[in-house]
């Protein structure tokens, strides 16, 4: 009863690609970039502090320090290529794993650690980074990211929104209604699905008999496959797209394909589920690499910016643990702050209670 | 009798509603190969195959109104949903359509559909990973709505979950998962508790505690402490939350005339306000004090660092307690 899939989902695909796991860059008739010696060198930089940010928190996470992180380990491309194409005024809408986007949207990487260490629920201001804060319950946010696109489009604004979100949230409600409104209020809005391959023990095959970004015909806009893998070809990509929606042509959808690398989260055993065969064949497709071998070939950078890089990603993991270290727990009755943006007798009432019940306490009244 | 968690008893029980009846389905996100997130699942797929351990697409509505076709076509699924916070997106199917077809049927439709739910808070999470969302379901006629507490009612609730006719919700305290207790598990359906009735867990004379799901282990730590001091609680493990056996509730407090409800969900409109008009409106007379209620504040579950102030803990059981002496 179980469907074959083997002409489904998995189908070779029509991959955007600017530049090949060995480096090579490629020409697309439809996609090119032109970037600037300093441009490229800066890519290369994000991708490799982006990871290391990334293994300092898993590091964390393993040492007490976090209660949970989830992983972007070979996401990078797909996140930084992405993150760069965005301006100032476009507005990003995350999952929890959009770590590399944040990076673009200088959000501190401290503040990223808050929600996995359990001291708040999101600990960076939306509005200033013009980046929302993590959204967990899953495809939630691509509804917003349309809603805030409606709104870009009332106010007549040359800008847009885009929202991430997951192969696995292609399944969800939200996400479909979130694609049938953007393209009935023709949205300045791009979907950025990074299909890593996986939802949690899920393949992809569990979600789709389609390649997912052919689904966004269906609902009256375009959709691509980009190599999520090739920083180049996501920001290309993802470039246009937002140019087509800030000048009014509507909503599209991105697919990047990509791999999780590592387990969903801190709290998966992916050798439950997953062959090791499978992880070997994309190593050889890092999105570092394949930058790192095209700037040393066309002698952009060399072997003394890399260390120079390496040494600075150093230097940043150090001190975001330093960081992660001091971060204060917060004050219990902090609980009950901006639960309502207006006074509230009742949560007033309970903060009360609760302060005296914990005064009683330092007063040795019990 | 076997040791076993509470998870793994879920698991055997499980395992032994699928053997008795080939219509026993099990749906749900990540539960085949993954076992599910707290492995309650572990190894069902391998033994009974993909179409009867079915790991769905990414969507809660989907995967009970799914079940809910199921069900009519004459199956009997048991859903999981991962988390506590993750049941709303399925919320419209069980509120608009499963709670409510039976009597659209005038019973001609059984829904035997079961809802498990891992609840409450206590294990560090991120948020949406530690709700109490049981007063939503309560809520909603046509629902039964269940907590089991320790490994047993795990072992037998579930089945009898499984096997009743109507849609049952079914509350896992997830902190309590990997709780150990001697499990019978060669013991007959009809010597099992009765599936809608409550259990006195602790006999005493001074005071009722009303406690259900991962509350039941903290009432019961209360309830000791309290006894050093010459308190002698009896703690009611609910078990079934909608319906209430209130025949056992309102016998408990009629001979301790006091009574102290804990839940982890927030106070306010939380079962408990129910239970204390309930037992206000029969006991009125065998009453010392008002019924006292202790649970969750009126603000969203808060990061994890704080969450011991936010969960009902001995400290804040015991002085509802001394409340209760104090009238
Ligand atoms: C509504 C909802 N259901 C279930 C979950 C539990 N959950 C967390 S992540 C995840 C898988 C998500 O997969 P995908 O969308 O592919 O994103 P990825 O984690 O691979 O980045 C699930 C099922 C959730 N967070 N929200
Ligand atoms: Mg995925």
């Amino acid at each position: 009863m179980t469907a074959d899939v083997s002409r489904g989902a998995q189908s070779p695909p029509e991959l955007v690609q600017l530049l090949t796991p060995e480096g090579e860059r490629i020409e697309h008739p439809d996609y090119d970039i032109d970037l600037t010696a300093e441009e490229l060198r800066g890519l290369y930089r994000d991708l490799v502090l982006v990871r290391r940010i990334d293994l300092e928190a898993v590091a964390l996470q393993r040492q007490g320090e976090l209660g949970l992180w989830a992983s972007l380990l070979g996401q990078e491309a797909a996140q930084v290529g992405s993150g760069r194409a965005l301006t100032d005024a476009d507005m990003a809408f995350p999952t929890y794993r959009e770590h590399g986007v944040a990076w673009c949207r200088k959000v501190d990487p401290v503040q990223l650690l808050g929600m996995f260490r359990g001291v708040n629920h999101g600990g960076w201001d939306p509005v200033e980074h013009n980046f929302h804060l993590y959204t967990i319950v899953i495809g939630s946010q691509t509804l917003h990211a349309v809603g805030y696109a409606m709104g870009i489009q009332r106010d007549g604004a040359e800008s847009a929104a885009i929202a991430y979100f997951g192969d696995g949230a292609t399944s969800q409600g939200d996400v479909n209604e979130a694609f049938i409104w953007a393209s009935v209020f023709n949205a300045p809005v791009v979907f950025f699905c990074q299909n890593n391959q996986w939802a949690i023990s899920e393949p992809l095959e569990k979600q789709t008999r389609i390649p997912l970004y052919r689904r966004a015909a269906g609902f009256g806009f375009p959709g691509v496959r980009v190599d999520g893998n090739d920083v180049l070809a996501c920001l290309a990509v993802t470039r246009k797209a937002l140019a087509d929606a800030r000048s009014g042509q509507g909503p599209s959808m991105i697919e990047a394909f990509t791999y999780r690398m590592g387990a969903h989260t801190t709290s998966d055993d992916p050798t439950r589920y997953r062959v090791a065969d499978e992880l070997e064949s994309w190593k050889l497709k890092d999105p570092i690499e394949r930058v790192k071998a095209y700037l040393a070939k066309s002698g952009i950078a060399d072997q003394s910016y890399f260390d120079a890089i390496d040494a600075e990603a150093d230097e940043l993991g150090r001190d975001l643990r330093r960081r992660c270290l001091a971060m204060p727990d917060p004050q219990p009755m902090a609980m009950f702050d901006h639960v309502y943006a207006e006074p509230h007798a009742l949560v007033a009432e309970e903060r009360e209670q609760y302060a005296a019940y914990l005064n009683s306490f330092e007063e040795g009244a019990r | 009798m076997t040791t076993l968690t509470l998870a793994k008893a879920m698991n055997l029980g499980l395992r032994k509603a699928m053997e008795d009846d080939p219509k026993v389905l099990i749906m749900g996100e990540d539960i085949g190969k993954l076992g599910g997130v707290f492995r309650v699942t572990d190894g069902l797929q391998k033994d009974f195959g993909e179409d009867r351990v079915i790991d769905t697409p990414l969507a809660e509505s989907g995967i009970i109104g799914t079940a809910i076709g199921l069900a009519i076509r004459g199956y009997r699924p048991v859903c999981e949903i991962q988390f506590d916070g993750f049941v709303f997106p399925a919320a419209d199917q069980i509120i608009t359509q499963l709670a409510k077809m039976p009597l659209r049927s005038l019973g001609k439709l059984k829904l035997p559909v079961v809802v498990r739910i891992p609840c409450g808070g206590g294990i560090g999470a991120v948020e949406h990973h530690s709700e109490s969302p049981e007063a939503y379901f309560t809520h909603t006629a046509g629902l039964r709505v269940v907590a089991c507490s320790n490994p047993v009612d795990a072992y037998t609730m579930i089945q009898q979950a499984v096997r009743s006719d109507d849609p049952v919700i079914f509350f896992e305290p997830k902190r309590r998962y990997w709780d150990k207790a001697e499990v019978d598990t060669s013991s007959a359906p009809d010597t099992w508790h009765p599936f809608d009735t409550g259990r006195v867990v602790r006999q005493g004379a001074d005071l009722t505690m009303l406690a259900y799901g991962p509350m039941v282990k903290t009432a019961l730590e209360a309830a000791n402490a309290a006894a050093e001091e010459g308190r002698s609680i009896e703690v009611v493990d609910l078990r079934s939350l909608n319906p209430v056996d209130m025949p056992l509730v309102t016998e408990s407090v009629r001979k301790t005339g006091r009574c102290v409800i804990v839940h982890e969900a927030p106070v306010y409109s939380g079962l408990g306000g129910e239970l204390a008009a309930r037992i206000t409106e029969q006991c009125f007379y065998n009453l010392e004090a008002p019924v006292l209620r202790v649970g969750g504040f009126s603000t969203p579950y808060p990061p994890s660092r704080l969450e011991e102030h936010y969960l009902p803990d001995l400290d804040r059981v015991l002085d509802a307690v001394d409340r209760a002496f104090g009238y």
